[in-house]
């Protein structure tokens, strides 16, 4: 049985020359869990996620995915184990060139090699788990948010992979669409046994499924509180942190107005 | 009884239903998925269907795919599916790759006659729209001049930098080069008859009539005229055209006229500057490689081209300014709102500047032998 842990940040440090976006950042994601990065406009989430999805090398740190060291790997290695993740864009970042379809089908032609019969199939009961069963002849273009976001869906789970990451998955989405979409990563986690990574602010998404989390500070560039988001909201000692979970202002609020 | 198997499955059956016992792992990146497995289980034409799980191993979407095909078979053919033994999980994503949503139809494909119709009124708004913008130009313009138009100064000195002083270096490297490659060109032909010397008349005349106005404003075209495109295109994907038009602030003053303006305005001056670079690049390769000397090639300039000439040229940039900087705001103000409606401006506006050029060009060229210029 390999470690209950599928993804291990140590000491994760992001910078540009001189200017510092990330300092000592250290988390665990067990397997099977739905785990949130938290925290304010430009506190480094997004940065967290690109270092960890193999993106933005980090400055200093380790990440290991299912225990082995992911930026000491080789560039083929990386890749390698790249195929595990699936990765749902803020904006779906579909290929609009390409039938929503042939989103789905692209990473099986190029990363595997099943035959055009299997892709077809595997392409259809992907985008039927998403709900969007019979649009797979429709364009990127012609979809609704909603639909946009479930269609990455069906494209991040193409190659069946063990870390779904989500950067804002519910953004630009009304709450029913946004609670559609909650239930369906929920759904996907409880039926396969992904483990989830989300960048999220938004709360009510946090709350209803996240299993564990970070919160990082914009202030000191580092992760200044950890564990559920409810857990956060109810017992949390940080100040900013009780704020930002039940959407007040901060008691030392410096900013006369956003 | 065995009734049939194949990779990761064997149905039993008794004739009233049948056992389809799943083992090991069901990996789809692996082992692909097995063709008609689900139709070989409905083929057993077994009134029910049920499942046997124990020796499951790992599973994914090929998993899910084998039992929702059967699923979906079973349900056409009035066969029970009986998913008791499944575990929880794959029954949960059972459920949740069910038939889904419909999705709205593509319009329908418009018949040839309407396409034909539709083609004519959208030119005709188009030609409207366009002989309003150049009306709206010069009025504005007027205005403008007189000091009674909201425009800023400031946005116009900008522009002028940007359309002038900026576009120097490429201006330089361009005409110096077509005045040098004019030279080689006339002293091949020239200097079989021993008159190298006419080599000067040769690319004074080119470069200032035709030339140099041609070749600044191709450049202008892709250089500013895509510029104003992808500008505009990206200020209304951003709503930024939006939030003008509902201040009440008005878009044509502000966005338009500075552009239009800076771009009439230095066009001639580039073109100028490009006369005296095309000269200067045949002077080069003139004294270099052929029996002229500097004096006698200066002189036959002098000889050869006359004031006439230059205002031709000077005529010529002044509407190719006019034209490049109204079709790139044009363009621009009537992009789409997506990222790639900004890259499809810019070509566009590019492409047609340097046609509308190449065209008013030769519109000259006909005006001025009908004047005998």
């Amino acid at each position: 049985m390999p470690s209950r842990w599928k993804l291990q940040v140590e000491g994760l440090a992001v910078g540009f020359g001189d200017v510092v976006v990330l300092r000592d950042v250290s988390f665990r994601i067990a397997a099977g869990s739905i785990f949130a990065v938290m925290g304010g406009s430009g506190c480094g989430k997004s940065t967290v996620l690109k270092a960890m999805i193999g993106l933005l090398r980090p400055s200093a740190g380790v990440i290991h995915v299912g225990g082995e060291d992911y930026w000491a790997a080789d560039d083929a290695r990386r890749a390698e184990i790249g195929r595990g993740f699936g990765i749902l864009f803020q904006n779906g970042a579909l290929w609009n060139s390409m039938s929503v379809a042939d989103n789905v089908a692209l990473p099986l032609r190029m990363l595997t090699r099943l035959d055009e019969a299997a892709i077809a199939a595997l392409v259809r009961v992907k985008l039927s788990l998403v709900g969007l069963g019979g649009a797979g002849g429709t364009m990127p273009a012609e979809l609704s948010g909603g639909m946009r976001k479930r269609a990455a869906l069906a494209r991040a789970l193409a190659l069946d992979p063990d870390i779904l990451f989500f950067d804002e998955p519910t953004s630009g989405l009304d709450p029913v669409t946004a609670k559609r979409l909650d239930d369906l990563i929920l759904e996907l986690r409880d039926g396969f046994g992904t483990t989830v990574v989300m960048v999220s602010h938004d709360l009510p998404s946090l709350f209803g499924i996240c299993d564990d989390g970070i919160f990082l500070d914009a202030g000191s560039r580092t992760a200044i509180a950890s564990g559920a988001p409810a857990m956060l909201r109810d017992q949390c000692q940080q100040p900013f942190v009780r704020a930002f979970m039940t959407r007040e202002r901060p008691p030392d609020d410096g900013e006369a107005s956003p | 009884m065995d009734i049939s198997q194949g990779r990761g499955w064997a149905a039993k059956g008794d004739g009233s239903h049948t056992v389809i016992t799943l083992f090991g792992d069901w990996i789809a990146r692996r082992d692909g998925i097995e063709e008609g497995a689900a139709g070989r289980v409905l083929a057993t034409g077994a009134p029910a269907l049920a499942f046997e799980a124990g020796g499951l191993g790992r599973w994914d979407c090929a998993l899910i795919a084998f039992l929702s095909t059967l699923r979906d078979g079973a349900r056409q053919g009035n066969v029970a599916f009986d998913e008791a033994g499944l575990p929880m999980s794959a029954r949960r994503l059972l459920a949740l790759a069910s038939p889904a949503v419909p999705v709205p139809a593509p319009p329908p494909e418009m018949p040839f006659v309407s396409r034909i119709g539709r083609w004519g009124v959208s030119l005709y708004a188009e030609t409207l729209e366009a002989a309003a913008l150049v009306g709206g130009t010069g009025l504005r313009g007027i205005a403008a001049l007189r000091g009674r138009s909201p425009m800023r100064g400031q946005d116009l000195l900008d522009c002028m930098r940007e359309a002038g002083a900026a576009a120097l270096p490429i201006v330089t490297v361009v005409n110096l080069l077509v005045g040098g490659i004019l030279a080689f060109v006339g002293a091949v032909q020239l200097r079989r008859f021993g008159a190298d010397v006419y080599v000067a008349s040769m690319v004074g005349v080119a470069v200032v009539r035709e030339m140099a106005a041609l070749m600044t404003a191709i450049i202008m075209a892709g250089r500013t005229g895509g510029a104003y495109a992808a500008h505009l295109a990206t200020m209304q994907g951003n709503e930024e055209i939006d939030a003008l038009r509902a201040f009440g602030i008005p878009v044509f003053d502000v966005l338009v006229l500075p552009r239009v303006l800076a771009l009439t305005a230095m066009l001639p001056i580039l073109y100028l500057y490009g006369c005296a670079m095309g000269v200067f690049g045949g002077f080069v390769v003139a004294v270099a490689t052929l029996d002229v000397s500097a004096v006698s090639y200066v002189a036959e300039i002098r000889l050869a081209v006359s004031g006439n000439q230059f205002v031709l040229g000077l005529l010529k940039s002044l509407t190719f300014g006019a034209l490049i900087a109204l079709v790139g705001c044009r363009v621009g103000l009537a992009a789409g709102r997506s990222a790639a409606a900004i890259g499809r401006a810019a070509t566009h506006a590019v492409v047609a500047g340097i046609v509308g050029v190449i065209v008013l060009d030769a519109v000259f060229a006909i005006c001025a032998r009908a004047l005998g210029v």
